[in-house]
């Protein structure tokens, strides 16, 4: 692999940049692979890297049906935060931060995280409450978090409508300072080009179609690109769960829906914190190329089309402009949706399936990205081990039986 | 943004409209003989179909009736409705097929 650096960034200049390397081959689906993951987004990749570094696993193959990272990873609002209520979700979300946190240099690839804070608005005295409530918990669990008051909020988010006669007036706020941002194809490519330098093939533009049994009783994965045989085979696909796991024989718990994010011509930087406004139903943040990024709450039914409905976003945008009325004449640029996987107590599935040597990743809903490298880094450990990784033992599909699930509902703040 | 048709009401815009789940689930019976597993089957598991798609909804906004929509979950089409208790119309598999 080809180290990144200000030098070789230096050296590649006198050369015309003409001497770059691609970042991951392009190589042919072989017959048969020890491990096969089903899903090239930041999940899928992931679980590769984390299987080839940690358990020495490299006779891998990541089966993607369109192109890395093109399905949630790159459609997300690319926030990153562990603000969650019960310990079984702080833990494993504060594990994937703190991998954010070292994953540039690990990885030798800029993910650009930038921890500038996330900070939830309150908009009433129960709000209030409920957002201590939170923040106490966040401590209990380890996880840093403080309350702002009107006047920190005004230093900390510029342009914050604070007006008395706000339709949202401004109680307070919480904030988790190592919350923030990080760049989504960044995270996506950085796994690749890391499990691709360690001898995982990543292959792109293979839809998988069907499983099947081979006699010794390994999974045959049928591909657009022929039949592959795997001893182990890990479903990281999202939305599409439902579907993969109908091709192999058993259901999830799982409702796949349309999440819609949209991004405003650039402005000047006026913004480095994430808001997020639970009673508007919108969260915003400035990308660094200066765009607007707002997002809001889910479609109103089940889809598999990812475009989004207009009204959903005429309520985005509606939010936006009572949280930040100086926006309201900024035009919007690009508006986009991505099918995500909505679960009872919007807690992930990350474990076994009814079907042998056969692993999920998914219901992650709306929150998957921030969730990257402790998915892949749980997952990559079941299927080494076959044994739930101890961050993961809560979040198996057996919860649906015994009842004992992690509701964490109000944890985004906004009504997923 | 969708037209949907009520039975009742006629046609309004999907906002006045809640999708409510799957339609034609059956609660197993009787409860004191139903396994953890069979409840997880009823209460959680899911076909969450890609394509067309037996579905209840509610005119929350309107006539507060519920009834079955049969839907494309890929297109959004919608190809018809009807009343609870009813069974879909035989070939509601293949509407989706241009003729």
């Amino acid at each position: 692999m080809q180290h990144y650096s200000v030098f070789s960034l230096a050296r590649n200049a006198m050369k015309h940049h003409e001497d770059w390397h691609k970042a991951w081959r392009s190589p042919p689906l072989k017959e048969e692979y020890e491990v096969v993951i089903v899903g090239g987004g930041g999940h899928g990749l992931a679980t590769a890297y984390y299987l080839a570094k940690e358990h020495n696993i490299t006779d891998v193959a990541v089966i993607e049906a369109g192109w890395l990272g093109g399905g949630n990873t790159g459609r997300n609002t690319i926030t990153v935060r562990s603000n969650y209520l019960y310990p079984e979700s702080a833990e494993f979300y504060d594990f994937s931060l703190k991998q954010y946190e070292i994953l540039s240099r690990e990885l030798n690839f800029n993910v650009m995280l930038r921890q500038a804070g996330l900070l939830r608005l309150s908009h009433s005295h129960h709000d209030v409450e409920m957002s201590r409530r939170a923040i106490n918990a966040m401590h209990m669990n380890g996880v840093d978090a403080e309350w702002l008051t009107r006047e920190e909020i005004i230093e900390l988010a510029p342009g914050v409508n604070v007006s008395e006669e706000a339709r949202f007036p401004i109680f307070g706020g919480m904030n988790q300072p190592r919350g923030g941002v990080a760049r989504h194809d960044g995270v996506a490519w950085g796994y690749a080009r890391a499990a691709d330098d360690r001898g995982v093939d990543i292959i792109q533009q293979c839809a998988v179609t069907g499983f099947e049994k081979a006699a010794d009783g390994s999974h045959l994965v049928v591909t657009q690109k022929g039949t592959v045989k795997a001893k182990k085979v890990a479903l990281c696909v999202a939305g599409h769960s439902s579907v993969l796991a109908e091709m192999a024989g058993f259901r999830l718990p799982v409702t796949s829906m349309a999440l819609q994010a949209c991004v405003s011509e650039p402005l000047k930087p006026f913004i480095d914190t994430v808001v997020l406004s639970p009673d508007a139903g919108v969260y915003v943040s400035q990308s660094d190329k200066g765009e607007v990024v707002m997002g809001g709450g889910l479609d109103l039914y089940p889809s598999y089309a990812q475009r989004g409905n207009v009204h959903t976003l005429e309520n985005i945008v509606a939010g936006i402009v009572e949280i930040f009325p100086k926006l309201r004449r900024v035009k919007l640029m690009r508006q986009w949706a991505g099918i995500v996987d909505i679960v009872y107590d919007s807690s992930p599935i990350i474990g076994h399936t009814p079907v042998k040597n056969m692993y999920v990743n998914c219901g992650f809903g709306t929150g998957g990205f921030k969730a990257i490298p402790a998915g892949g880094y749980t997952l990559a450990h079941t299927i080494a081990t076959d044994q739930p990784h101890k961050l993961t033992e809560a979040f198996g599909l057996n919860r649906f039986e015994t009842g004992a699930f992690i509701d964490e509902m109000g944890a985004a703040g906004i009504a997923h | 943004m969708h037209k949907i048709t009520c039975p009742y009401c006629g046609e309004r815009s999907e906002e006045e409209f809640k999708y409510a789940g799957p339609s034609h689930l059956e609660r197993p019976i009787p409860a004191s003989e139903v396994t953890d597993s069979q409840w997880a089957e009823y209460l959680f598991m899911r076909d969450n179909i890609k394509g067309i798609s037996l579905e209840r909804w509610g005119h929350i906004h309107g006539c507060s009736q519920y009834f079955n929509l049969i839907r494309n979950t890929v297109t959004h089409e919608i190809y018809g409705c009807y009343q609870m208790g009813e069974q879909p119309p035989e070939g509601w598999q293949k509407l989706g097929d241009k003729k």
